[in-house]
């Protein structure tokens, strides 16, 4: 007798009662619901299809002189050698090098002048009031050539960042401080020794400081040295001003084999250009040396009101939120139909350890939201880049990194958003009270936050959940440019991985109250 | 009818959850409406265009999941738990039944929702001619005295009691508690933020039809003329929404077996 009852028990291996086998149970108790599995295809398609919505509906067209005369498409954006938009614009005064050589120059005065009307009206000269803006350039350029976006290396003064050695757009690397004035002239260098170039200052021209060297690869045999000033857009009382500035050079020494006389020129400069710039450059001869007026910048092109804040992910938003939706409706349903069914205390008993349950829940469900959220950004970006792009939009290149940020971080915010929903049903036990708590947290400070505006946007962003969709900012900014990186011109208040620690504490917290109540509630 | 009605009020007045539901809409309302109005701070100088009454009515962007929810549990549940078999043997006349739920979901959000919006109200006229936007600074205080102000205040209840009536008519037809309250929520917030990507006049068309952004339009009570639909017209899309779901509710409820 008591060998056939023991021979009825199943044989129960320790390994198989492990956590492996939790896991396995609630993959298959989640995979053989068929309305949850049409569920996550919806959450897809939801995605996808609003994210169509949104790139096909945004048309923006540019406007020139006084915002009446609009056209579709978007003015030529120079593209720097990483791949990223920068502006290229600025007044040249060079001649060709051949070889090694130096380029030694004072820079004896930089002053400037401010429209007073905004960005996006065509400036006049005569409406100016004297000022700089704060990377107004004047100093010394050296670059294979002048197509805009070209490599090059550059030692400068500028109005209130000290001296500084500037190459490729975003490299940037701080010489002197102090600005230039009549009294204290600023001395700058520019050595080529092969391919490397190396930046150097002086308050004297005697005796010398090296700021910093690049290695340029590639760089021809022959390649242009001289002089060049430039004057980004100052941004004061809510909108952007275009700028003029004007430097003073002289004891220009050039060591080398040069070739042919100065020539100057006005580079990326001209109605045609994207960079708003503030009058025409000009050059002339002084009694010392030459003054070179310019406007435009050598940087990173940031939003700065003229392109537009499109980016693929930034149409994602939306799908991205509709499709949390769905989740957000599963997410509930896995733990809340074990109750409303009873399944909880057959689950309960063939597992007594319930926190394992709960962590094998979160775990199931986390991967499957992952996959969903990657699978759909995957297949919406290259989308809403193509609509953007047709409909004559503005899309800022996107690196291969901030693919992976978009693509992992919509996922990772699909994950985090329902196992936090998974603990909110776990807590309630009620699908509609789970769902309706998971909708009011994690979608609706979003919601609430696009009809607000001013602060408590910002504050939204930066408190509840709604944080976490700062994985879609991947406009590009730069400390070389200053720009308004507000709520308001498309940057997110956080950075991505800060966005997403702030939505994980709110997982975090939900996970570790469902646990508790888990263990001291009955079933 | 009476008697469906009487028995339509007790299953739902003795729910916990319906009682706990009215509070929370009251709360959440009078809640959000307070946290808007305490971040609220118009500088001078920097030009007009606030609607002090539609900030003061924030808080219904909220309450209105909760009112949803309720009404969507009102016949849900009785589908999750087999009682829609008992009332509908007891009532065999399903659109009655239909019908004294939806006197009853109305009746408790026409309670509900004159609390929350007087709630509101009384914090929007104590605080905003504080944050600069009093009739010092040439707003209208915050009243129903005042005639955009009495319309707004009730069309928020009507306002209410429609979104209520709405997703009894979507439950009814879905006949699922999870699934209902997220197409009801769905359907609620998703035009406004796809609204918020697109542009003109693909926007303008969107706030026109969805039942959110078209039955808020009776909040407005200053500069009208830019609003994409005239308050009244707004509440009566609204409505129309609220009358074709109970519409299809009814004609599935008699069509399909519970």
């Amino acid at each position: 007798m008591t060998a056939t009852s023991a021979s009825l028990r199943p044989p129960v291996s320790p390994k198989r009662a492990g956590f492996q086998s939790v896991l396995r149970a609630e993959w298959v108790k989640f995979r053989t619901v068929r309305g949850w599995i049409a569920g996550l295809g919806v959450a897809v398609l939801a995605c996808v299809l609003f994210s169509y919505l949104v790139a096909n509906g945004t048309h923006s067209g540019t406007c020139t002189g006084t915002g009446t005369n609009c056209k579709s498409g978007h003015p030529f954006v120079p593209t720097g050698p990483d791949g990223q938009a920068v502006a290229d614009s600025y007044q040249y005064l060079a001649r060709p090098l051949t070889g090694n050589g130096t380029i030694t120059v004072q820079v004896a005065s930089l002053s400037g002048l401010i429209s007073s009307s905004p960005v996006n009206v065509a400036p006049s000269l005569s409406s100016t009031r004297p000022g700089l803006a704060g990377w107004a350039k004047a100093g010394l350029l050296l670059t294979p050539g002048t197509r805009q976006g070209s490599p090059y290396a550059a030692v400068m003064a500028t109005a209130a960042h000290g001296i500084r050695f500037q190459y490729d757009y975003a490299s940037d690397r701080a010489g002197l401080p102090g600005a230039v004035s009549a009294t204290s002239p600023r001395w700058v260098r520019l050595t080529r020794r092969g391919d490397t170039i190396t930046g150097y200052d002086s308050t004297n021209g005697a005796s010398w400081h090296k700021i910093g060297a690049v290695r340029l690869p590639g760089l021809p045999a022959t390649v242009d040295v001289g002089l060049f000033v430039t004057s980004p857009v100052s941004f004061h009382d809510g909108t952007g001003h275009q700028t003029q500035a004007t430097g003073a050079f002289s004891h220009i020494a050039l060591a080398g084999k040069v070739s042919g006389p100065w020539h100057s020129r006005s580079i990326g400069m001209s109605q045609a250009d994207f960079y708003p710039t503030l009058g025409a450059g000009s050059m002339h001869r002084s009694a010392s040396g030459f003054v070179l007026t310019g406007s435009g910048d050598i940087a990173p092109a940031v939003v700065q009101g003229v392109l537009g804040t499109n980016t693929a992910a930034s149409t994602l938003l939306l799908g991205l939120t509709v499709g949390l939706i769905a989740l957000i409706v599963i997410a509930a349903m896995f733990i809340t139909s074990e109750y409303r069914r009873g399944l909880i205390r057959t689950t309960f008993t063939a597992i007594p350890r319930r926190g394992r349950v709960l962590a094998a829940k979160a775990i199931v469900i986390g991967a499957v939201a992952f996959a969903i959220g990657a699978i759909a950004a995957a297949a919406s970006i290259p989308l809403g880049e193509h609509l953007l792009t047709s409909n004559g939009d503005y899309v800022f290149p996107a690196s291969a990194a901030a693919v992976v940020q978009v693509v992992a971080g919509c996922g990772l915010v699909n994950a985090l958003t329902t196992i936090a929903v998974l603990a909110l049903g776990t807590m309630l036990r009620r699908s509609a009270g789970a769902i309706t708590a998971g909708i009011v947290v994690f979608v609706l400070p979003y919601v609430i936050g696009s009809s607000l505006s001013g602060s408590i946007e910002t504050w939204l962003f930066r408190l509840t959940p709604a944080a976490a969709f700062s994985v879609l900012g991947v406009l590009p900014r730069s400390a070389l440019v200053d720009y308004p990186y507000t709520f308001g011109n498309g940057y997110y208040p956080l950075p991505p991985w800060a966005g997403l620690l702030v939505l994980a504490a709110y997982t975090v917290a939900a996970l570790a109250a469902a646990r508790v109540l888990l263990a001291r509630r009955d079933a | 009818m009476t008697d469906s009605l009487y028995a339509e009020w007790t299953k739902l007045r003795t729910l916990t959850s319906t009682a706990w539901l009215l509070l929370g809409a009251v709360v959440l309302t009078i809640g959000i409406t307070v946290a808007v109005l305490a971040a609220t701070h118009q500088s001078p100088g920097s030009g007009g265009g606030q609607d002090p009454t539609k900030i003061a009515l924030t808080g219904i962007d909220l309450g209105q999941a909760v009112i949803a929810v309720l009404a969507v549990l009102a016949i849900s549940e009785e589908y999750g738990t087999g009682m829609i078999r008992t009332t509908l043997a007891a009532m065999p006349r399903r659109l009655i039944t239909l019908g004294a739920k939806a006197v009853n979901v109305a009746a408790l959000t026409l309670a509900a929702g004159v609390l929350a919006v007087a709630g509101c109200l009384i914090a929007g006229r104590l605080t905003l001619p504080a944050d600069g936007l009093g009739p010092a600074h040439g707003y209208a205080l915050v009243s129903i005295a005042h005639s955009p102000t009495l319309r707004a205040a009730a069309g928020s209840v009507i306002y209410l009691i429609l979104i209520g009536l709405l997703a009894l008519g979507v439950a009814t037809a879905i006949r699922d508690t999870a699934v209902s309250v997220g197409a009801v929520l769905a359907l609620l917030y998703l035009p406004p933020l796809l609204a918020q990507a697109v542009s003109d006049p693909l926007r303008r068309h969107i706030e026109q039809v969805a039942p959110m952004t078209a039955g808020l339009a009776i909040q407005a009570t200053t500069n009208l003329r830019n609003q994409p639909i005239a308050p009244w017209a707004g509440l009566a899309v609204l409505a129309a929404w609220a009358i074709a779901s109970l519409l299809l509710a009814g004609l599935l409820l008699r069509r399909r077996d519970a």
